[in-house]
């Protein structure tokens, strides 16, 4: 299906709902705020043209130090990849968290369940939390893991490391001993930089 | 009566059956499991997060790692993401090399789950069967791009380098068990190219999975442990978010190479295999025939490879580094040698999503860039990541012995779910 297409189906099927459309590479994503995210998400499954039986991922993204700090929304948003078979056409759809220090989102583990263990993996790994999830635990860090390891302000060498201490003869957790580095700094040019 | 409960049996993770390292909950009534918990995460490295703190093309031999038995389809994604979100043009002659090696990497994907879904359900000869051919197969790996394993071949913009013009031969003094003869003979179909060794592999491989077939498609106790089990309706497996042969196993005819085709695969003449029933055993006959439909699009793309010379990476030197002759000689391309091995290049803000036809369903890449040398998030989608959730679904009502088949019929590998 093509994208002009679509675009009319979604404004159809969803009127107002969207906050706002925006196409980049040939691909089309929308944004929709989470009050709606619910009700969108069943129209976009059981909608005739629209038909999107599959959901083929769902993320969480930290939007705090984009563009080193030129980022004035809101902080984590959960963005989910969704595939019509029926149509042969895909979207994105992005659903920004409004409180920024307990982000929410509503669970879509009802309709498409699929996303049960992507939400989970969302939750672990940013901290967004999926209102009406049926089972959110931590699924890929460690049992008993603290903090939320993918959020911008986590460092990379983590805080804690793991060793076996032979005094105690057993496995212990202590404040990380390395010290981080960044071999290649993070760059962003000003436009046409370099011709 | 005394009154039985249900208990419940760790499974893993260092079970041979689990595939490296699924730890595993299972909630019995007797031998009947009503419910399967997979914890997975124990071999989670941060890909992702360390992908943000990398240049995009320090980043790339990271998707290596991921499946690593599929080791090329994972690059294969990331690059097209990153070509994507560039906007550049790969040259012709890179499309057909990285659609080759792609179904060269489904081709050793396939043979190691067949081996090792043999070996999980008892069927021992099977798994030296497939090792030998995918001996051959690792050897193409090295000659091309220098790795058994971890190729780092594809880039963004094409291809690391062009194909070799020569295989590396057995060396008599090397090998302790042969003599001089057998060395002759194993050397036999590798005296030409590169493309005449994988010539005279897609020759007779057909001839091997037929010797495959004879040992499993027929065979009683095969079908025993995989006929009726694990079955999943078409619906359902689209809800649950199944892809690849997983999908086409219960009928529906969903292949990206087909209905979203990248590089040159609308060139290419082959057929998608679909099952019937959606049991282990029509997902089992899916992979047989995708490694004779891989083999044919080998074929073809071995007959225009060796007609078409060209260049194999794109030009552009913000992308790709220039030759080594040029860089020493010119100015301007010392320049753009430094810079891009230093600063790396520099991805302009947007975000895109990239899916190819992984060997075991749809891997995907979305990645979000803010104009930075680094990616701002990269996202991951793996196949196995979804079908391991929809094991409980699958196996609830099965025996504990079925589990196995299940887990055998999933094609899992912990690099990409656990990422």
């Amino acid at each position: 299906m093509k994208l002009e297409t679509l675009k009319q189906n979604l404004q159809g099927a969803l009127a107002d709902k969207v906050v706002r459309f925006s196409e980049h590479a040939n691909q089309l994503a929308i944004e929709i705020s989470p009050e709606h995210w619910l009700e969108v998400a069943l129209i976009l499954r059981d909608h005739p043209e629209l038909h999107f039986e599959q959901l083929t991922d769902l993320c969480g993204v930290d939007y705090s130090t984009y563009g080193d700090g030129r980022w004035k929304g809101p902080r984590f948003c959960a963005v989910t990849h969704l595939l019509s078979v029926k149509n042969n056409c895909r979207l994105r759809v992005k659903v920004f968290a409004s409180d920024d220090d307990f982000p929410v989102v509503d669970s879509v583990s009802e309709i498409w369940p699929g996303a049960n263990w992507f939400e989970r993996e969302a939750f672990d790994l940013f901290g967004i939390i999926f209102t009406g999830h049926p089972d959110l635990r931590r699924i890929l860090s460690d049992y008993g893991f603290i903090g939320h390891p993918f959020r911008k302000d986590f460092p990379l060498i983590g805080n804690v490391e793991m060793r076996y201490d032979p005094e105690q003869r057993r496995v212990i957790y202590q404040p990380v001993s390395i010290d981080p580095r960044e071999l290649t700094p993070r760059i962003v040019r000003e436009e046409n930089y370099g011709g | 009566m005394a009154d039985i409960r249900n208990y419940t049996l760790n499974f893993g993770p260092q079970h041979p059956a689990a595939h490296g390292v699924l730890r595993m909950v299972l909630e019995l009534d007797g031998e009947v499991v009503k419910r399967a918990d997979p914890h997975i995460g124990l071999l989670h490295r941060a890909t992702e997060k360390l992908a943000e703190h990398k240049t995009f093309l320090q980043a790339m031999p990271y998707m290596d790692r991921l499946d690593y038995v599929s080791m090329m389809c994972n690059e294969h994604a990331y690059v097209l993401a990153t070509e994507k979100l560039l906007g550049i043009e790969v040259p012709i002659r890179a499309q057909y090399i990285r659609v080759m090696f792609d179904e060269i990497t489904r081709i050793l994907n396939h043979l190691l789950w067949l081996g090792a879904h043999g070996l999980d359900i008892g069927a021992m000869t099977i798994f030296l069967y497939t090792f030998r051919e995918r001996e051959d197969l690792m050897d193409v790996y090295e000659a091309a791009s220098g790795a058994r394993l971890h190729a780092a071949y594809y880039r963004p913009g094409g291809v690391y380098r062009d194909l070799p013009d020569s295989m590396p031969l057995y060396e008599t003094a090397k090998m302790k068990v042969h003599n001089a003869k057998q060395v002759e003979v194993m050397n036999a179909n590798r005296h030409g190219s590169m493309l005449d060794f994988i010539e005279d592999f897609t020759n007779r491989f057909p001839g091997c999975v037929d010797e495959y077939e004879t040992l499993l498609t027929d065979n009683r106790i095969w079908k025993q442990r995989t006929v009726g089990i694990g079955v999943i309706t078409p619906e359902r497996a689209l809800a649950l978010g199944l892809t690849g042969p997983m999908l086409r196993g219960s009928g529906l005819a969903w292949d990206l190479r087909k209905k979203q085709p990248y590089e040159v695969y609308d060139r290419m003449d082959f057929d998608i295999p679909v099952g019937v029933n959606g049991d282990c055993y029509d997902r089992y006959l899916v992979r047989m025939e995708e490694m004779r439909q891989s083999n044919r699009i080998i074929k073809q793309c071995v007959d225009w490879l060796r007609v078409n010379p060209g260049p194999v990476i794109t030009d552009n030197h913000k992308v790709a580094p220039p030759s080594r002759e040029g860089m020493k000689q010119n100015m301007e391309e010392l320049i753009h040698h430094f810079k891009l091995f230093t600063e790396g290049m520099h991805v302009p803000e947007g975000e895109c999503y990239a899916a190819v036809e992984h060997s075991k369903g749809e891997f995907g890449v979305y990645m979000i860039s803010d104009g930075a040398n680094k990616p701002y998030r990269l996202k991951l989608r793996a196949p196995g990541f979804s079908h391991l959730a929809g094991l409980d679904e699958m196996s609830r009502g099965h025996m504990i012995a079925d589990v196995v088949s299940i887990i055998g019929t999933l094609d899992i590998v912990f690099g990409d779910i656990d990422r």
